[in-house]
């Protein structure tokens, strides 16, 4: 997925998490993560941002995400949104439930 | 094929969750409401429908809502955005698609196509997802019955008050203005053999006219309410749970016909008074309805 500008997802409220990805020529993903939950989840928060972002196909961007709570589910949301808003993308492979 | 919904369950109360706020969805299971509705149409601002369709997408996928019936109102399909909904809650396993402004059959036939073609691009079988149609016009109103028998797949027609009103160029009031298409909504969706659903209450600090509504509901025969605000539901079910006076009534019927299956008579009488086919259908209903009740208790 190729990221074309700079795009936001998510809000500052309570559970939610507020996701902005910057397009970078390289040095891979560079993330700035904050959390209210950090000394507990900041690892669990990080590896889901990372995952999801490998699962989109970006290999570079500059990643800031202001965490307020939010369930890995919501996580994965506002990341793939913020990556689909950056890239000019609406389409986005939908899976099954298993 | 295994369905993702019954047409048969309780439906006293459907929750709108607005499909963009996280804290909502993940709390959605803890107020007891029958069905969950998450809400991608007008709780959602135009320019958040994406996010909003990720985020449900994901908790579908993800969060477990116990027995709990899940449906998702998406955006109307003359929107452009209707589409893109089904396309992200029919693979993520939604119950129960909620389609608003439904004017005529034609447009539950269209939605239908479209689940239809999704649920077999992902190899699942046609026919697995549920649907429910709102109808919020005039039109709607006067095609309820066609659209009650549109498709196999409607769990049930709901009215949706506000933008009706408006289509009849009145407020909302005292019910009065709402009589016609209530009744009108009812008889088509029992004529279909689906459930009834009334429209929101939405001033939430006004218990008193809340209650009146759904008494009036509840006489007329609808199945249940959509509700907006957790605090509702709790008066919502009291109100249809049936009183001890009248379990115990419909116990003694079922019992009278035992009885009389017992000695091989087809006329069953309790007190003095044949009991009629009618009688015993009301009877089985409010014994179902008890029943169902308690089982959602215990979840």
């Amino acid at each position: 997925m190729e990221l074309k500008h700079t795009a936001v997802a998510g809000t500052m409220e309570s559970s939610d998490i507020m996701v902005t990805i910057e397009p970078q020529t390289g040095g891979g993903i560079q993330l700035e993560l904050t959390s209210s939950v950090m000394q507990q989840f900041g690892r669990q928060i990080e590896s889901v941002i990372r995952e999801t972002l490998r699962g989109l196909g970006v290999e570079n961007a500059a990643v800031s995400a202001v965490d307020k709570g939010a369930l890995d589910c919501t996580v994965r949301a506002r990341v793939s949104a913020a990556a689909l808003r950056a890239a000019d993308q609406k389409a986005y492979p939908w899976e099954v439930r298993q | 094929m295994e369905k993702r919904y019954s047409k048969d369950r309780l439906r006293r109360s459907m929750m709108f969750v607005p499909g963009n706020n996280p804290g909502m969805i993940a709390d959605s299971r803890i107020y007891g409401a029958d069905s969950i509705m998450f809400d991608l149409e007008d709780s959602v601002a135009y320019t958040e429908k994406d996010a909003a369709r990720m985020l449900v997408y994901n908790a579908l996928k993800t969060l477990d809502f116990g027995k709990k019936e899940v449906v998702v109102r998406i955006n109307d399909l003359s929107s452009g955005l209707g589409a893109l909904d089904l396309e992200a809650v029919v693979p993520a396993g939604v119950h129960v698609v909620r389609l608003p402004k439904t004017d005529c059959a034609q447009d539950v036939i269209d939605c239908e196509e479209e689940i239809a073609r999704i649920e077999e691009k992902h190899g699942i079988p046609v026919g697995t997802t549920g649907m429910m149609a709102a109808i919020e016009s005039a039109n709607g109103v006067l095609n309820a019955r066609e659209i009650a028998h549109a498709s196999d797949r409607l769990i049930g027609i709901a009215l949706g008050a506000e933008d009706y009103v408006t289509d009849l160029k009145t407020t909302r009031a005292d019910g009065i203005e709402l009589l016609f298409a209530r009744s009108m909504i009812l008889n088509a969706a029992r004529s279909a053999g689906i459930a009834a659903l009334d429209t929101v209450y939405s001033d939430v600090n006004n218990e008193e006219g809340f209650l009146a509504e759904v008494e009036l509901i509840r006489k007329l025969g609808f199945d249940g309410k959509s509700v907006i605000n957790p605090r509702q539901i709790g008066a919502l079910h009291r109100a249809f749970i049936p009183s001890e006076k009248d379990l115990n009534k419909a116990y003694a019927i079922m019992d009278a016909i035992a009885e009389a299956n017992a000695r091989g008579s087809g006329v069953a009488s309790l007190k003095g008074k044949m009991i009629d086919r009618p009688v015993v259908i009301r009877a089985q209903r409010l014994i179902a309805l008890a029943e169902a009740d308690s089982a959602s208790e215990e979840e």
